[in-house]
């Protein structure tokens, strides 16, 4: 009996099944296999983390960026809201594949991906974030004496965060999902495992959550830093 | 804290033919305004939305470019300065305040001396003393987010971080507009006494009459179109609107606003014959015929008043404790005159004892004595008031003994 999926070739493992517990050969969820077996996943996972982290750290910087830019040049808005939004609505699979004749097999391809599919989301924030400002905090800032640049980081910016670090979480969480279809592209990650044995419900449940785990813990990651940083959120009396 | 020698003195500012248009609108925002400020003075721009008084105001900072004309600011022009630079030393006070709400008190009204590269120590000492300046406990307020203020802390913590470099010159639009009435009379008298400290000269902006009344030394009518209707000191312009878009503008009870700019020390009142208990009825007929009004005011031994006596009272040797009323209202010297005539209408009083700050009785105001006050312009003017004016002194004069004796009567009731 072959579970040996297709994409697994792509430098997939195959279970070896002689000697196994029968709960492994009915592909169950199996306690004892997972303990056995958890250093496995360790390298996948941090696989996973590596293109996650890098994808949405980049993608952090190219869309603040470019929302600041639109932010002073309004007409930008809507030309890179549109572009963006096209980027995120290619289905991950095919873009991992489109992209391979262009960036190779590898992680280059997963990152290029998974920036572009983080783009959406924080670009969007970054610019509502800074236009619901409030316009008296900006036009003080503007009657006392700042000069753009320093009410845009001394002011906006620092008002917009709330909003733009919502994005951040967006896409981070986004981003882990999206980055199981990374080894696609080969560049491994938990999807990659997932694959591998993809009927085999223990190593579907501890890839998986192994992932959940990863996105609930960027999550409060971001959280705790947006905490840290907008201590005046939670002054209102 | 503050080394005397850098407080800056006010500066005078003046509007030389100013005119604001804006691309692709037919009409001038504000058209060829030309008004002097004297240095410590407030000048308020009032008139109905579109005037252009906002768009004036927010000229003198640059946050509005000028089309043509020019502004100078202690003789300078601020078309010369750099607009950052400008801005830092011109005070800006906003309807909604315009705190930054991610900062504690401290740090906003730290702003410009931190723009201005103050260092740490001074900067944290000058927090405290306008911090206190305007009323509030620097420890306490110091480390608070706007969005633990009430709106009059909040406009307080406006008003010190606008005064934070001591500058020259405060602009200040609408200040008080979002606050409700009571707090907002409360923060005037505030600022007006600050500024009795301070002065600032200031250029205020408001759509409220009243408001202008009272804040400004001049006042600016503005009217659609960006012209400048009439520039007044208060009483002159509510004596003497220059047109009629003036005169509607202040309203058809710009003689009763006009007692809001006076004090009762301000003006001429009635002298009275006052009394004591046991006293001889002989010497207090005898001041009664010196006195203007001819019922005598029974006064305690430290001549505060207690109340009117009747005529029984007197009828004896020595003067008897026969009241026809209690001494109501009991008006103050420094009461406003509308507060006053408000006290006696209030109290059905044709006329009430005026105190001193002892509460020793001094005259008495009444309601003829009022009306001659309004009568009587502080400025000489001829024209639109007139009318009013002749016709409150003769009613004032001619009716005085007629209402006297009606309201003795009155009282008799």
């Amino acid at each position: 009996m072959s579970l040996t999926p297709v994409i697994a070739q792509g430098g997939g493992f195959v279970r070896d099944r002689t000697g196994e517990s029968s709960c492994v050969s009915e592909n169950g969820f199996c306690p004892d296999w997972i303990w056995d077996n958890l250093d496995r996943y360790v390298t996948p996972t941090w696989e996973h983390l590596y293109l996650t982290v890098i994808s949405v750290g980049l993608g952090f910087a190219i869309a603040v960026a470019l929302g600041l830019l639109a932010h002073r040049r309004r007409w930008l808005v809507g030309p890179i809201t549109w572009v963006t939004s096209v980027l995120y609505t290619i289905p991950s699979p095919a873009a991992f594949l489109l992209l391979l004749p262009l960036t190779g097999r590898g992680n280059v391809t997963a990152i290029v991906a998974l920036t572009a599919y983080t783009q959406v989301i924080i670009f969007r924030n970054v610019v509502n974030g800074l236009a619901n400002v409030p316009a008296d905090a900006v036009d003080a800032a503007t009657g006392m004496g700042m000069a753009p640049t320093q009410r845009l980081f001394r002011v906006e910016v620092p008002l917009a965060m709330p909003e733009i670090l919502a994005g951040l979480r967006i896409a981070a969480a986004t981003t882990v999902g999206l980055a199981a279809f990374a080894f696609l592209a080969g560049a491994g990650g938990l999807g990659k495992q997932i694959a591998a044995q993809i009927t085999f419900r223990s190593n579907v449940v501890v890839a998986g959550g192994l992932a959940t785990l990863m996105a609930a813990g960027l999550d409060l990651l971001v959280l705790g830093f947006q905490r840290a940083v907008t201590p005046w959120q939670r002054a209102a009396s | 804290m503050q080394d005397p020698s850098e407080r800056s003195t006010a500066e005078p500012l003046e509007f030389r033919e100013v005119t604001k248009r804006y691309p692709g609108s037919a009409e001038p925002a504000v058209d060829g305004l030309s008004l002097e400020v004297p240095a410590g003075e407030i000048c308020v721009l009032v008139g109905p939305s579109g005037c252009g008084k906002t768009t004036a105001m927010r000229m003198v900072n640059r946050m509005i470019d000028i089309t043509s004309g020019d502004i100078l600011l202690g003789g300078r022009s601020v078309r010369e300065r750099k607009p950052e630079e400008l801005r830092r030393h011109i005070g800006y006070v906003i309807q909604q305040v315009g705190l930054f709400p991610h900062r504690t008190v401290g740090e906003n009204v730290a702003t410009v001396p931190g723009l201005l590269g103050w260092d740490k120590a001074r900067i944290a000492a000058r927090v405290d003393e306008l911090l206190d300046l305007v009323g509030l406990d620097p420890h306490v307020m110091r480390d608070r987010y706007p969005a633990q203020l009430s709106g009059g802390q909040r406009q307080r913590i406006g008003v010190a971080r606008a005064l934070a470099v001591d500058p020259p010159v405060m602009l200040m639009d609408e200040p008080f507009g979002a606050i409700d009435p009571i707090n907002r009379e409360r923060l005037q008298n505030e600022f007006l006494r600050l500024q009795a400290e301070l002065r600032k000269t200031i250029v205020f902006v408001t759509h409220d009459i009243d408001e202008a009344i009272k804040m400004g030394d001049r006042i600016a009518v503005m009217q659609v179109g960006g012209r400048l209707a009439q520039y007044a000191p208060p009483a002159e312009l509510l004596m003497a609107p220059a047109s009629e878009f003036v005169e509607d503008f202040v309203g058809a009870d710009r003689a009763l606003k006009r007692l809001a700019l006076q004090r009762v020390r301000d003006i001429d009142l009635w002298s009275v014959a006052t009394c004591r208990v046991g006293e001889p009825t002989a010497a207090v007929r005898e001041r009664l015929t010196e006195a203007d009004l001819d019922i005598p005011l029974l006064v305690d031994d430290r001549q505060r008043p207690v109340g009117w006596l009747s005529d029984r009272a007197l009828l004896g040797e020595r003067a008897r404790e026969e009241l026809r009323s209690r001494a109501d209202p009991i008006v103050e010297l420094d009461d406003i005159l509308r507060d006053a005539l408000s006290d006696l209408l209030a109290s059905e009083s044709l006329y009430g004892p005026v105190v001193d700050a002892d509460g020793r009785t001094v005259g008495v105001l009444s309601i003829q004595v009022i009306s001659h006050a309004i009568g009587s312009a502080p400025a000489e003017v001829p024209g639109a008031t007139e009318l009013a004016a002749s016709e409150a002194a003769a009613h004032a004069e001619a009716g005085a003994e007629a209402e006297a004796q009606a309201a003795a009567e009155a009282d008799d009731e």
